[in-house]
């Protein structure tokens, strides 16, 4: 007990680097629809049920801490906002309902929109594709969807091995559907302001 | 207490709530990787005389994408089918989780945001219909009425069969949406697999993620996550999955063998559909053409089970 007193003596205050809250990131963040984030007391329960913990670099509850004290840069570069995969674990145990899954939305859209470059590119990829499915067909058919994902990424023989097996069992379909009015579907992705 | 075959519908008891009409959304998977579902899941409703009506020209719901880069357009998606549904009047089946969660979080806002009613009343030209009750397959199945049902309905009660019902995220989460009350430890699917003649496996893995769309991006976290749930499973005694989503059988079905090779295992865990098992207890006789569609080969066990 007392060595670590010691040992944050020898450090010195004036060592610590030292972080002024900017409140201006969150300002932002609810001008893109973010929920409200100021109830989160650092309990962390978020972070211990987190499925993808193991894998990001800063475990949700340090997202909401980094978000609350302006560390925009770190917070948009980070792998988690790209690694979160929308489980909603987090915000059903939360004890002051913060809805993580929304922040992280918001996080992901305002990356994007200032052109960061995301820490995990093919996941961004995948979205991107995904969603130039959506726009094409209307419907996302699985085959012309992992295509656009492998142009996009030139990741042409990442489990080649697996699409063979699964084209052998007859799971990707050969013809891709679309839907007749297109041009909904087309002005909703318009509207929303999606690229 | 079996089904005799070419007993006429509407003669017992728990037949008569069964002559039912639904809407029917399939989503994109269960047109494309999961077709076995689809097919499964309408083999099923027939032998139930649930009459399934697809939504007209539906479009994709958005999934796991849209909201990760527009707020908008991830409830406008799903709106679009909901207008459908509303025309077609009847409560909406939606057997991928994926889809039922994403449609019933875009219902709940539209419902509650008078921003997106506007937006909405902008792109469709009319108000936010009523709402159309959503349901997905453990919830349809598992109603008291329906388990009464199925168990008269079994013609090859599933003995012996020792599964692990596995939820995974977005049926059960988050409840605000869902509106589901045991949402940690749901029982819905087991009561629906005891009803068939199954012997369900309790485990505490039930509503754990599989990673869902990561799996192209990050496969290596997927194969983590599949190893974890293969691992518990088979450490709770369970020979297979059930499953009511497409990611999670996709996932756990397709890497499972990337998997095992990762880190050494020797699991090999067939990995059904709900309706898949349903279907082949109320007597189905055509299901060779769903095994054939798995990775992982379920036959064998079937097989050992008397049930091929
Ligand atoms: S569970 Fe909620 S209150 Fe606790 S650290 Fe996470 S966000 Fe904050
Ligand atoms: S929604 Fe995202 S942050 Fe929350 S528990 Fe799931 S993966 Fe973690």
């Amino acid at each position: 007990m007392s060595e670590s007193i010691s040992s944050v003596q020898e450090i010195g205050t004036d060592e610590l680097p030292v972080i002024e809250p900017d409140p201006s990131f969150m300002k932002q963040m609810l001008e893109m629809g973010s929920p409200q984030i100021s109830p989160c007391f650092q309990c962390l329960k978020c972070s211990s049920g987190c499925p993808l913990g193991f894998a990001m670099d800063h475990l949700p509850h340090q997202i909401i801490r980094m978000v609350q004290m302006g560390l925009k840069h770190e917070v948009l570069a980070s792998s988690a906002i790209w690694l979160c995969a929308s489980c909603e674990t987090c915000v059903t145990r939360c004890p002051n309902g913060v809805e993580l899954p929304r922040v992280m939305d918001a996080l992901r859209q305002i990356a994007v929109r200032e052109g960061v470059r995301p820490a995990e590119e093919e996941i961004a990829k995948f979205h991107d594709s995904f969603m130039d499915e959506i726009r094409c067909s209307g419907r996302v058919h699985e085959m012309s969807l992992i295509g656009r994902y492998k142009r996009r990424t030139r990741q042409w023989f990442q489990d080649a091995g697996l699409g063979a097996r699964m084209f052998l069992r007859g799971r990707l379909g050969f013809l891709p559907e679309k839907v007749k009015d297109r041009d909904k579907v087309r002005s909703i992705l318009r509207k929303g302001g999606a690229r | 207490m079996t089904f005799q075959a070419g007993a006429c519908h509407g003669d017992g008891a728990a037949d008569e709530g069964m002559n039912r009409e639904l809407s029917y959304y399939p989503g994109c998977s269960l047109h494309g990787s999961a077709r076995e579902y689809d097919h499964s899941t309408r083999a099923l409703c027939e032998m139930l005389d649930i009459h399934l009506q697809e939504l007209d020209d539906w479009s994709c719901c958005g999934a796991s994408s849209a909201h990760a880069f527009d707020r908008d357009a991830s409830v406008m998606l799903p709106a679009r089918n909901l207008a459908i549904a509303a025309q077609q009047g009847k409560d909406v089946l939606i057997p991928c989780a994926a889809c039922y969660g994403r449609t019933k979080a875009a219902q709940k806002s539209l419902a509650e945001d008078a921003g997106l009613q506007h937006k909405y009343a902008e792109q469709f030209g009319s108000n936010v219909p009523v709402s159309v009750p959503l349901l997905n397959l453990p919830e349809l199945l598992s109603d008291p009425d329906m388990v009464e049902a199925l168990k008269q309905r079994v013609r090859k009660p599933l003995n012996g069969l020792r599964a692990v019902c596995y939820y995974g995220c977005l049926l059960m989460r988050p409840p605000s949406v869902t509106q589901v009350e045991n949402y940690e430890t749901p029982e819905t699917m087991e009561r629906v697999f005891a009803a068939l003649g199954g012997t369900p496996v309790p485990w505490s893995y039930k509503t754990e993620c599989c990673g869902g769309g990561l799996v192209l991006g990050r496969p290596d976290i997927v194969n983590k996550l599949v190893d974890t749930l293969c691992l518990q499973a088979e450490e709770a005694g369970a020979e297979a999955f059930i499953t009511a989503c497409p990611m999670c059988q996709g996932n756990l079905d397709m890497r499972q063998k990337d998997a095992a090779a990762a880190f050494g295992r020797d699991y090999s865990l067939p990995v059904f559909y709900i309706s898949e098992l349903a279907a082949l207890a109320l007597g189905y006789a055509r299901s060779n053409g769903w095994w054939r569609k798995h990775l992982v080969n379920p036959r064998p066990l079937l097989r050992e089970k008397g049930l091929q």
